[in-house]
Formats: structure tokens, C-alpha cells, sequence
């Protein structure tokens, strides 16, 4: 019986990112019913799409045993470079996204480079670009407001089948190629492998800086994606944008139980839920009428919990598989022919 | 079969002036298991690392098969079929067997940059099965046992193609049953053709194992010959150089009657049952298990690291309810960990860090800000590490990373003489260091025990319980399972105590040797 107990202990912890997915769920459903449509559950997707994009790039970065505090400096970077060519220069959508992909690229190619042959710490290296990447933007823009023209507000509003709208595709699409790259390639399961023990894969032979470094080279060229995706719905990129986004890309990967430790995380389900976790937070306390200026407290509380819950489950769940030295006798009168757990058997 | 397969030629290396190996020449025939015996700073190390490509040798050459071997990175060790396996062990506890043994060489789907699963979990399980290995190809690492992890690591030298395998203290984490199951592997990795260079300081599991032995001392080959005409005494003999008559020092003191620590019914779930024992002053106390018995869990829980759910330990007297560390050692109590690279140093700290860690109050000033007086600390730790001959640099300098093993171990032993306790819970202080330093350990022990302080020693060498200890206590699966005094010392009335409820094991009568 104590078994069986432990058994589904295991197995509601293992889930515990999902089963809180849904209890939060539920609970703003029960506050305001409008909350629990179909409409409403789309409405967060949509939204959670533009982080969601950035965090699968975090997740990549973090599976590393990095950071890349830069991501949201390179989400108002490239979308102002975009933004100031097709101002100037009357360039088309599809050419606007290529750009501002480029430039994602490249100030992933600057992180990645700074950490890997610089040597500086992710940390440090990201936090450098942070400002870097704002002040490029900035002296560009003189912090003047840079306004998108339809044919790019267009794709933010378009919908695949007159169902799906776009940034979900999108959103989608990356998890499944971030998804299919960590389990199906060499590329994937050696970022797991630096991420668990850096020295050990150096002596594997694996090319640990290439790993490494693309990773921060993915995260960048998320990190313009998303924030594209983002300038689509809204329009206008103004000096603040993107800013402390990085913050929500990486509660959104701890969420969906992304250690900062390195080689523990997936992008599905994990790093998917997270980001619409935090999105289905913020939307439920807009639907519940919660007072606008505590949103932030209880959402911040919201996170906090969850996170906090997600700590003690792995700290459990280590707890319960730890091999036992002995196994305590049964009162039932088979006890001896119970075959020992043990580590030398 | 007796055409030597790898041949060292006159190889020479020096660091910075200083001599590491000097005209080592030595060769390994085909089929053949050589273990390779010195002390620590011998250069055994050093030769593995100009065999693997880590280092360059300043002369001589080396010749594998009949062609010339000079590998310049690991990697081309690699390519010419030498694998190692490490004391630690290289896998990614958070992927799979499969994974780790593919990871740097993944087989494709066709010319997609998809991994070919099928290949990967069928080659692990051929490999697997052929160590008799009963895991999934797809278990995690993580949910290995120390000597299922090592045998993967193996599995990984095999599946490289390797024909020639050096183990470099394989058998330091393993159980008994382990030790006997990776022996058995060796043997039979030696009938399909493998040739082996074994190195350990377990010298009895190296006479067992070698067809020849090659002895360093001082980076020069002073003894070669077949296995068979070996003995213990002329391996220690010829690696220090002078016969150590007697390894063990006499004990020159008499336990009191008086009890300093007393642990009365002691237990948790699933990891000790009922344990009673008693450690009187000057009492130098064995506790003897296999690895795995709960012997080290018993040791962390008298320290307050892990939780217990019944019983009372009694320290000096005074119970001591809901412990933690730092109870422990104001109390008088003082904790030489198992692990002295992860759990007893800070190798990136210089010695004196280490050695005042535990008493650092003891040299603040005693008004408000309590700044630390450094140069107070650092002659305290300057005599202590003399008292003890830490062989080191200047102790405010020198990094405990970059001391022997032996040394390192002094440094853990020497951070808690500072504070003067009382007792003392030594958990295997003499693992992987050489028999120069463990004579000096052991002369640590015998004078902290006439100086009064009672010491819990545990070991998984018997001899070294046995050579040193008033009493010994035998553990197994989580419960004492026998006391024995001096005058009753015997090996096999304590290893049957040590197998009890092991039934199977003990049956079949192999497991019992160490």
C-alpha cells in the first residue's frame, strides 16, 4: 500500500508544473467565468507567444549552465533597426522580419563570442550587452518612438485557417523544431551534456565553445522573433520595449522546471507551460478585477509560489529515490521472501 | 600472444627542473593485465597522461603494435584504441547510458542531422549485455549505482574500439560484490584479447589481477616481474624504498572507562536500525561495513547532517536534541569526511583557509566588528601543519588543489586539531593515498587517542581496523551486526558479521575478499 502511495507521490510531483497549470486554471475560472472561453484560453496563448518564443531561446542558454540577461535589449534593437529601414527606406515586411532576424543573430553571435572566447561569464557578458544593446537603440532612435506601418501590424492580426492566429503558429513551430533539435540531434543532447558537467564534456571530446556558443546564438535570434512577433501586435516600439522582458523569459523556463544549474529542462512541456503560466496569471487578475496596482504584488506572488513549490518537489522527489540501505520488515508474514532494493546486488 | 602490444622506451619528463620520470621503459604483451604500483608522486599519473596525449614526453618514445605512438592530444589516444577509466567517472548523470556512450559520435538517420535511435539503443544493449548488464540503454545515469555507473564507463571504452584499457583506481567507490563483478570483467576482457594497465594502491587487488607488475618509485622503474612472485611485502618494500616492518604504530595508550559519546537506539526508515554504541576516552573505535551498510549515514546523522526518527546520542553527557553541525562542534566533536575533494576541502583555498575553517571564532577579536586576526591564524595553522608535516608551500599560498593526496588529507584531519575536540568521527581518511601517508595517518590517530580524545574510525579495510583499534563494531544493511574486542580480532568472524543478511553473497564465498 505504502508503495503504491509513494508511487503516485512520484508520479503528481514529476507533473506538479501541469497539475498547477491547471489548478491556477480553474481557480481564476471559478473568480470570473468569462475567464474559462475558449476566446479567453486564446487570447493568453496569443499573448504568452511573444515570451514564450524568448524563453524557449533562455531554456537553450540555461540547459548550458549560462544566462543571457541581454534578451531584452536585443528585442528593442533589432525591432528598431527593422523599424528605421522600413521608415527610410520603404522596405517590405518579409524583408523587415529578415533584417530584424539578422540582427538578433548577430547580437546572439557577440554573446555567444564574448563568452566563449572572451571568457567572460554569461552573466557578466550578457549584462554588458544589456546596456550595449539598449544604448545602440537609443542613440539610433533618440529615443523618439518608432512607428510600424500595416503591412506589418497585418501579421500580428492574421490567423491561419481563420482559426489559429499567427503568433501561436509561430510559437509553435519553434517549440517543435527547439523540441525535436534538444532530443533528436548530437547538437541537443550535447547541450545537456555541457550543461550537466562542463569538464567532463571538454573531455568527451565535445567542441564545449561551439555548444555554447550556439546556444546564445539561438537565444539571440529567439529573442528578435519574439520581439517582432511583439511589434506585430503592438505597432510602436518605444524606448522601453522589451525591457525586463528577460526576467519573465527566465521565470517563464524556472516554471516549466529549467534548473539554473544547467542540463536539467525542456522546452515541451516545461519552458510552454511557464510562459503561459505567467501570461494566464496576469489575464486572470485583469478578468478578475483585481485592483490594477496590486496585479503586480499578487502576480509576483503567484510566481513565487509556484516556484517555490517547484523547489521543494525536486528536493522530494530526490528524497524518494534515493536507494534505502535497508528495507524495514512488514508485519505481514511473507516479509522475508521481499527481494532488498540494494545498491550491490 | 606474448608480442608486446605497448612498449615505453626510455621515457623522460621533468616540470620545471623537477624530475617526474626518468628512463622509464617498460612493456605490455598482448593479453596481458600489468599493474602499475608506486606511491603517490611516483609518476604514475604522469605516464598515463604522456600515454593519453595529455603530456609530451622531453625523451624517449613510445611504440604501440610495431609502429612508433606519439599521441599529442587525447583524442589521438583515442583513435589508437587506449582507453581510461578514471577513479572519476566522466558520464552526464542527466542523459542516458545510450547518450553517454554515443555523445560525441552520434550515428545518423541517413544524412539527416537526426540521431539514429535504433542504432544507438541496440549497440548499448549488445554492449551492455556483454558486461551483463540488465539496464535499459534508456535509464538515466542518475539512477545508477557507483559500480553499474563504472561499468558503463566501460561499456563506453568499449564501444570505441579499445584494445588497450587503463584503469586508474577503479575500485574506490565499489562495494565488495561490485569489486568482485568488475574483476570478473577484467578476466574476461582478458581472454577476448584486451590488454590492461590496472593501477591502485589496493595492493592485494592488484596481486590477485596482474599477470606482471611494474613498480615506480621517484619516476623510475625499480621492480618488474610476473605477478606470481610477488608478495605484499616486496611491493611495499620496493615503493618506499625501505621495508615497513610495521605498517600499524603500537598503541601506547589504554581506552578510559570514561564515555564521551553514547548513541542509544538510534534509527530512520529505510537507513539504521536500533543502533546502540558507546565511545569511551581514548578510545580508538572500528566501524567496520561494506560499502553501502549505512556505516558513512550512521556517521552523518552523529553529526547532525541528516535526520534521524528515534534515539538519543549523548555527547560528553549532555543529550543532544535536534543537532546540527555547528552543536557538533562546539560540543567537542569533529567530522573527517569520506569525500575529502567534495565534502572536506575547499581546493581552491590555500591552507590555511582550510586548516581554520572550523575554529575561525576562536581567532576573532573579541569586541564588536570581530575582525579575523590573520596573522595569529596563519602560525597556528604554520604549527599544525608542521606538527603534522603537511608537506606544502607556504600555507597562506599554496591551494589545497595543488597538494598530494596524502597531504590533502592532513589539511582535512588538521582543520579540526585546532579546536581541540574530543571525539572524533573519521570516515575512510585513508582512501586513495599511498602507504607512506597512511603510516602517517594512522600515527595521527594513534597520538590523537593518547592525547584523550575518542575516535570513531571507519574503514573498509580490515587490516587497518584491525591494526588499529581497541573495538570494532561491524555494520550491515543498516544494523550492528557484531562487536568484537582486541583479543577476538579474526577477518572471518567480522566479514561473516559484515555479510550478515546477505545471505546470497555469502553462500557463493567469493564476496568476502578484499
Amino acid at each position: 500500500m505504502r508503495k503504491t502511495r509513494d508511487t503516485m507521490l512520484v508520479m503528481a510531483l514529476r507533473h506538479t508544473p501541469l497539475i498547477l497549470f491547471v489548478v491556477i486554471f480553474l481557480l481564476f475560472g471559478c473568480l470570473s467565468p468569462r475567464f474559462l472561453s475558449y476566446q479567453s484560453f486564446e487570447n493568453i496563448v496569443k499573448q504568452a507567444s511573444y515570451i514564450g518564443i524568448a524563453a524557449v531561446g533562455m531554456t537553450f542558454v540555461l540547459l548550458t549552465a549560462g544566462i543571457d540577461l541581454s534578451i531584452g535589449s536585443n528585442m528593442y534593437l533589432s525591432a528598431v533597426i527593422a523599424g528605421l529601414l522600413i521608415q527610410n527606406h520603404n522596405l517590405p515586411a518579409s524583408l523587415a522580419l529578415v533584417v530584424c532576424l539578422a540582427v538578433g543573430l548577430l547580437f546572439g553571435t557577440v554573446n555567444a563570442l564574448a563568452v566563449t572566447r572572451l571568457k567572460l561569464i554569461p552573466f557578466v557578458a550578457t549584462l554588458g550587452t544589456l546596456w550595449i544593446g539598449r544604448g545602440v537603440g537609443l542613440w539610433l532612435t533618440k529615443s523618439v518612438p518608432v512607428e510600424f506601418p500595416q503591412s506589418v501590424t497585418q501579421i500580428g492580426s492574421q490567423k491561419l485557417f481563420d482559426e489559429v492566429p499567427l503568433p501561436v503558429v509561430v510559437f509553435a513551430l519553434v517549440v517543435l523544431c527547439a523540441s525535436v533539435l534538444l532530443r533528436w540531434t548530437a547538437l541537443g543532447r550535447q547541450i545537456y551534456a555541457v550543461g550537466n558537467d562542463l569538464e567532463a564534456a571538454k573531455k568527451a571530446g565535445i567542441n564545449t565553445a561551439r555548444v555554447r556558443g550556439t546556444a546564445f546564438i539561438i537565444c539571440g535570434l529567439l529573442a528578435a522573433l519574439g520581439g517582432f512577433i511583439s511589434v506585430s501586435q503592438l505597432g510602436i516600439v518605444n524606448a522601453g520595449f522589451g525591457k525586463d522582458r528577460e526576467f519573465d523569459a527566465i521565470a517563464a523556463a524556472v516554471l516549466g522546471g529549467t534548473s539554473l544549474f544547467g542540463g536539467i529542462g525542456s522546452v515541451f512541456p516545461g519552458t510552454v507551460l511557464g510562459a503561459i503560466l505567467i501570461q494566464m496569471v496576469t489575464i486572470g487578475l485583469v478578468s478578475a478585477q483585481v485592483d490594477l496596482y496590486l496585479q503586480p504584488l499578487v502576480a509576483a506572488g503567484i510566481i513565487f509560489v509556484a516556484v517555490l513549490l517547484d523547489s521543494l518537489r525536486t528536493r522530494q522527489l530526490a528524497k524518494l529515490s534515493r536507494r534505502h540501505i535497508r528495507v524495514e520488515e512488514l508485519t505481514s508474514p511473507r516479509a522475508g521472501g521481499i527481494v532488498p532494493m540494494l545498491g550491490e546486488e | 600472444m606474448l608480442e608486446n602490444i605497448l612498449q615505453f622506451d626510455g621515457i623522460s619528463k621533468s616540470f620545471f627542473g623537477v624530475r617526474a620520470l626518468e628512463d622509464v621503459s617498460f612493456s605490455l604483451p598482448g593479453s596481458h593485465l600489468l599493474g602499475l604500483i608506486g606511491e603517490n608522486g611516483a609518476g604514475k599519473t604522469t605516464l598515463m597522461n604522456i600515454l593519453g596525449g595529455v603530456l609530451a614526453p622531453d625523451s624517449g618514445r613510445m611504440r604501440l603494435r610495431t609502429a612508433d605512438y606519439a599521441p599529442r592530444r587525447p583524442a589521438d589516444a583515442t583513435g589508437a584504441g587506449i582507453a581510461f577509466i578514471h577513479q572519476e567517472w566522466n558520464l552526464f548523470t542527466n542523459l542516458s547510458i545510450a547518450d553517454n556512450l554515443f555523445i560525441n559520435r552520434f550515428p545518423r538517420l541517413g544524412r539527416s542531422p537526426f540521431i539514429n535511435r535504433t542504432v544507438t539503443r541496440k549497440q548499448t544493449a549488445k554492449l551492455l549485455e556483454s558486461l551483463n548488464l540488465t539496464l535499459s540503454p534508456e535509464t538515466l545515469v542518475d539512477r545508477l549505482t557507483p559500480g553499474e555507473r563504472q561499468l558503463v564507463e566501460i561499456a563506453k571504452a568499449l564501444s570505441t574500439g579499445a584494445e588497450i584499457i587503463i584503469f586508474d583506481e577503479p575500485t574506490t567507490s565499489l562495494t565488495a560484490a561490485e569489486t568482485q563483478r568488475l574483476f570478473d570483467i577484467i578476466g574476461g576482457l582478458r581472454e577476448q584479447g584486451k590488454s590492461m594497465i590496472y593501477i591502485s594502491h589496493n595492493l592485494g587487488n592488484v596481486l590477485e589481477l596482474a599477470d606482471d607488475i611494474v613498480v615506480l618509485r621517484d619516476g623510475r622503474v625499480v621492480d618488474t616481474g610476473p605477478g606470481r612472485d610477488f608478495t605484499i611485502d616486496r611491493m611495499i618494500s620496493r615503493m618506499v624504498g625501505r621495508a615497513i616492518d610495521q605498517i600499524f604504530p603500537t598503541r601506547e595508550s589504554r581506552p578510559s572507562q570514561e564515555i564521551v559519546l553514547e548513541v542509544k537506539g538510534l534509527s530512520q526508515t529505510g537507513i539504521v536500525k536500533d543502533i546502540n554504541l558507546v565511545l569511551h576516552k581514548a578510545e580508538v573505535l572500528g566501524l567496520f561495513g561494506l560499502m553501502g551498510s549505512g556505516r558513512t549515514e550512521l556517521a552523518r546523522m552523529l553529526f547532525g547532517l541528516e535526520p534521524f526518527e528515534r534515539g538519543e546520542i549523548l555527547a560528553n553527557g549532555v543529550l543532544c536534541s535536534r543537532i546540527c553541525a555547528g552543536d557538533c562542534i562546539r560540543r567537542g566533536m569533529a567530522f573527517v569526511t569520506e569525500n575529502r575533494r567534495e565534502e572536506g576541502l575547499l581546493m581552491e583555498a590555500t591552507v590555511v583557509d582550510n586548516v581554520g575553517l572550523a575554529a575561525l571564532p576562536a581567532f576573532a577579536s573579541t569586541r564588536f566588528p570581530r575582525l579575523l586576526r590573520h596573522r595569529q591564524l596563519s602560525e597556528a595553522v604554520t604549527r599544525i601543519a608542521e606538527s603534522m608535516r603537511i608537506k606544502s608551500g607556504p600555507v597562506a599560498r599554496t591551494l589545497a588543489k595543488n597538494l598530494s593526496g596524502g597531504n590533502q588529507q592532513k589539511v582535512v584531519i588538521g582543520k579540526w586539531l585546532m579546536s581541540r575536540p574530543a571525539i572524533f568521527i573519521m570516515d575512510e581518511p585513508t582512501r586513495g593515498i599511498d602507504v607512506g601517508a597512511k603510516h602517517e595517518v594512522y600515527s595521527i590517530i594513534n597520538d590523537l587517542a593518547a592525547q584523550g580524545a575518542g575516535i570513531l574510525l571507519i574503514s573498509s579495510e580490515l587490516e587497518e581496523l584491525m591494526g588499529l583499534c581497541d573495538r570494532i563494531l561491524v555494520m550491515s544493511k543498516g544494523e550492528i551486526t557484531g562487536g568484537f574486542n582486541r583479543a577476538e580480532f579474526a577477518q572471518e568472524p567480522i566479514l561473516h558479521a559484515a555479510f550478515k543478511g546477505h545471505q546470497r553473497l555469502s553462500q557463493n564465498g567469493r564476496a568476502g575478499q578484499r
